[in-house]
């Protein structure tokens, strides 16, 4: 058995994302090699061949590879696709759009977002906002799959020395051109890697009003996410959502302010390893997931929070 | 411009699912279904650009159990102007789904497929990408913007890091994000008109696609739940559990 994992990488470093996938390739079992598809991202798969229990580097190289364009990695990953008996990348929004591109080419059903491993063609996922869990037993020569990232701990990014295998990329298929790319900056930790999570949701009443969440997330070294009501009323930009059709995240602690709690935000932090809520109505659905919850108004409760933290800070 | 919209009807996105006592799947009998709510999405966004004029018709397609009628009769109170029912009692998977809608697309000829990027049931986010695939056609997932022109598309596409821009050439197949736009209300006047619109039946044998999944279900179950949590007083009993009893600051 041979595993290729297309690598999720921004042509200089892999993102972690890469190194969860990796883990599943190990639990699938056999030699795992990493496909390293962009333009000038040389050092991306040197540091692909760093990654823990990796056998082997694939780097395609060429501009049409560049910004993710599905079309031409789709072509790419066929092209490779009869060494190996699984092909796997993260269920992130790269993966979740090249993926099933490559998967319907090779006449494969693909398998979404698999949570665990219970043998070389039988899999784990989440369906119905992650109220179920179907254990699914492929019956296709090649299985192709996206891997919740949440589901597996990531590999080490160091330890290993895979040789990088220079491979040639399919022509520009000409179907899709890339024209830009909004980057909401940001000097906090990427959402769905981050230790922990502070999010907002409608009743923050505005953006504005996410200023009163910066502190905290601040303190605890969180990044910042939301509801989707809180993204739809423009209070915070899209890449927040939280939720099934948003991030999925699973950080050690989960702040969850003013946010009622729908199954489809649930479905994206529900294993989080602590969850705290804050919501003013008692009754919120939020608090039948929370370990910790407090009743009462988050304007009033976040600054004392914030406060609360400092002063312990401060004794240690 | 002709544009064919894909409908999944799906339990409706309020019921709380639940697993069967024997695990082969989660209860849908007497529960209240709806249209996937990425669907109507995309054919809000069908019916807009026909108000706009850069649409000429609107074909919904459903594929599944006789009662997606509804879901198609719904399509066309939104705006369709025609539906096609695929209909089977069997089990469609993905890429049996885009198989089905490959068949109509090429009989029908649109220069734009419009779907949902992924259906609230089965959670897949796939059949866009693998239609695209099997026609050999552009593909834009996660549509939040789509900017029509003569013979391509400028799409904003929702990912992990913000907004990407594409252009895709036509045809195409985009799928829907949930910021795209906001779904009219079906009116009564629509609902009747509606009964009046052409609709056609067809099924996977007639178009010669073989569905058989590909995957099987070998059990469901309900994940392991949280174990309830309590209420604190105030900030500064939290960090105190936090700190002493959860450990995680
Ligand atoms: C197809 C589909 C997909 C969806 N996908 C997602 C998704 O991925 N992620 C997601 O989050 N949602 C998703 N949703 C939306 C979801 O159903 C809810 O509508 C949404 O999560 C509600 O967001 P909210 O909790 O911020 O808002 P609300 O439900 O309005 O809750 C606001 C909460 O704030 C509290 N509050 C108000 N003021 C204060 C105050 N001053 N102090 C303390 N508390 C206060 C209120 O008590 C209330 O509980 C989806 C819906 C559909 C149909
Ligand atoms: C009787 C029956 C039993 C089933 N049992 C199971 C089961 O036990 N386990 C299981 O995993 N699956 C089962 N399925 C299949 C499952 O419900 C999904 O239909 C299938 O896996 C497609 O996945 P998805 O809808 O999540 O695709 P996605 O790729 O998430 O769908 C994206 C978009 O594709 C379009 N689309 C998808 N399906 C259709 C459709 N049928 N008609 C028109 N457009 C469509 C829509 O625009 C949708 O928004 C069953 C289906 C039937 C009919």
């Amino acid at each position: 058995m041979t595993i290729l994992v297309l690598a999720e990488h921004d042509n200089k470093s892999v993102r972690k994302a890469t190194l969860n996938t990796v883990a599943a390739a190990q639990k699938i079992g056999g030699g795992i090699h990493v496909l390293v598809a962009g333009h000038d991202c040389a050092a991306a798969a040197k540091a692909a061949a760093q990654i823990a229990g990796v056998a082997k580097v694939l780097h395609a190289d060429a501009p049409q590879l560049d910004d993710e364009i599905a079309e031409n990695v789709a072509a790419l990953i066929v092209s490779l696709a009869k060494g190996y008996t699984h092909i796997l990348a993260p269920a992130t929004s790269n993966g979740k759009n090249v993926l099933p591109r490559a998967a319907a080419l090779l006449d494969c059903q693909q398998i979404s977002d698999i949570v665990s491993i219970e043998g070389p063609d039988t899999f784990v996922r989440p369906i119905y906002a992650g109220n179920a869990l179907a254990t699914v037993k492929s019956s296709d020569p090649i299985r192709v799959i996206t891997v919740r990232t949440t589901g597996f701990d990531a590999v080490a990014a160091a330890g290993g020395s895979a040789a990088v295998e220079t491979i040639a990329a399919p022509a520009d298929s000409g179907l899709s051109k890339f024209v830009g790319r909004e980057v909401a900056r940001s000097e906090r930790p990427e959402l769905t890697s981050a230790r922990a999570v502070v999010s907002g949701g409608r009743g923050m009443g505005s953006g504005e009003n996410f200023k009163i969440l910066e502190p905290l997330a601040d303190r605890l070294k969180a990044a910042m996410g939301a509801s989707r009501a809180a993204v739809d009323a423009g209070f915070v930009p899209n890449d927040w959502q939280v939720g099934q059709t948003g991030k999925i995240v699973a950080p050690e602690l989960y702040v969850a302010v003013g946010i009622s709690g729908a199954i489809q935000h649930l479905a994206g932090m529900k294993d989080s390893r602590v969850i705290v809520a804050i919501n003013k109505d008692e009754e919120a659905p939020i608090f039948q997931v929370a370990d910790y919850g407090i009743v009462g108004d988050l304007f009033q409760i976040v600054p004392t929070l914030v406060e609360e933290l400092k002063e312990q800070e401060l004794k240690k | 411009m002709k544009v064919l919209v894909a409908v999944k009807r799906v339990v409706d996105f309020n019921v709380k699912v639940r697993v069967k006592a024997d695990g082969s799947g989660v209860e849908t009998a007497n529960v209240k279904m709806s249209m996937n709510p990425f669907d109507e999405i995309a054919l809000e966004e069908a019916v807009r650009l026909k108000e706009a004029g850069a649409a000429s018709e609107i074909v919904a397609v459903s594929c599944g159990v006789a009662a997606c009628q509804e879901t198609l009769r719904t399509a066309l109170a939104i705006g369709a102007d025609r539906a096609i029912l695929v209909q089977t009692d069997a089990e469609l998977q993905p890429l049996a789904v885009a198989k089905l809608l490959k068949s109509i697309a090429l009989k029908e000829a649109p220069r734009l497929v419009i779907m949902g990027k992924q259906a609230i049931d089965d959670d897949s986010n796939q059949t866009g990408q693998m239609l695209a695939a099997l026609l050999g056609w552009s593909q834009a997932t996660f549509a939040s913007k789509v900017k029509m022109d003569k013979d391509s598309a400028e799409v904003t596409r929702e990912v992990d890091g913000g907004l990407d821009t594409i252009s895709v050439r036509l045809p195409a197949v985009v799928t829907t994000d949930l910021r795209l736009n906001e779904p009219r209300y079906v009116t009564l006047p629509n609902i009747m008109k509606a009964k009046k619109k052409p609709f056609e039946t067809l099924t996977p044998e007639a178009l010669g696609v073989d569905v058989k999944p590909r995957l099987a279900t070998l059990k469901v179950v309900e994940p392991a739940k949280r174990k309830a949590g309590i209420k604190v007083a105030d900030a500064r009993a939290l960090v105190d559990k936090l700190r002493n009893e959860a450990k995680v600051i």
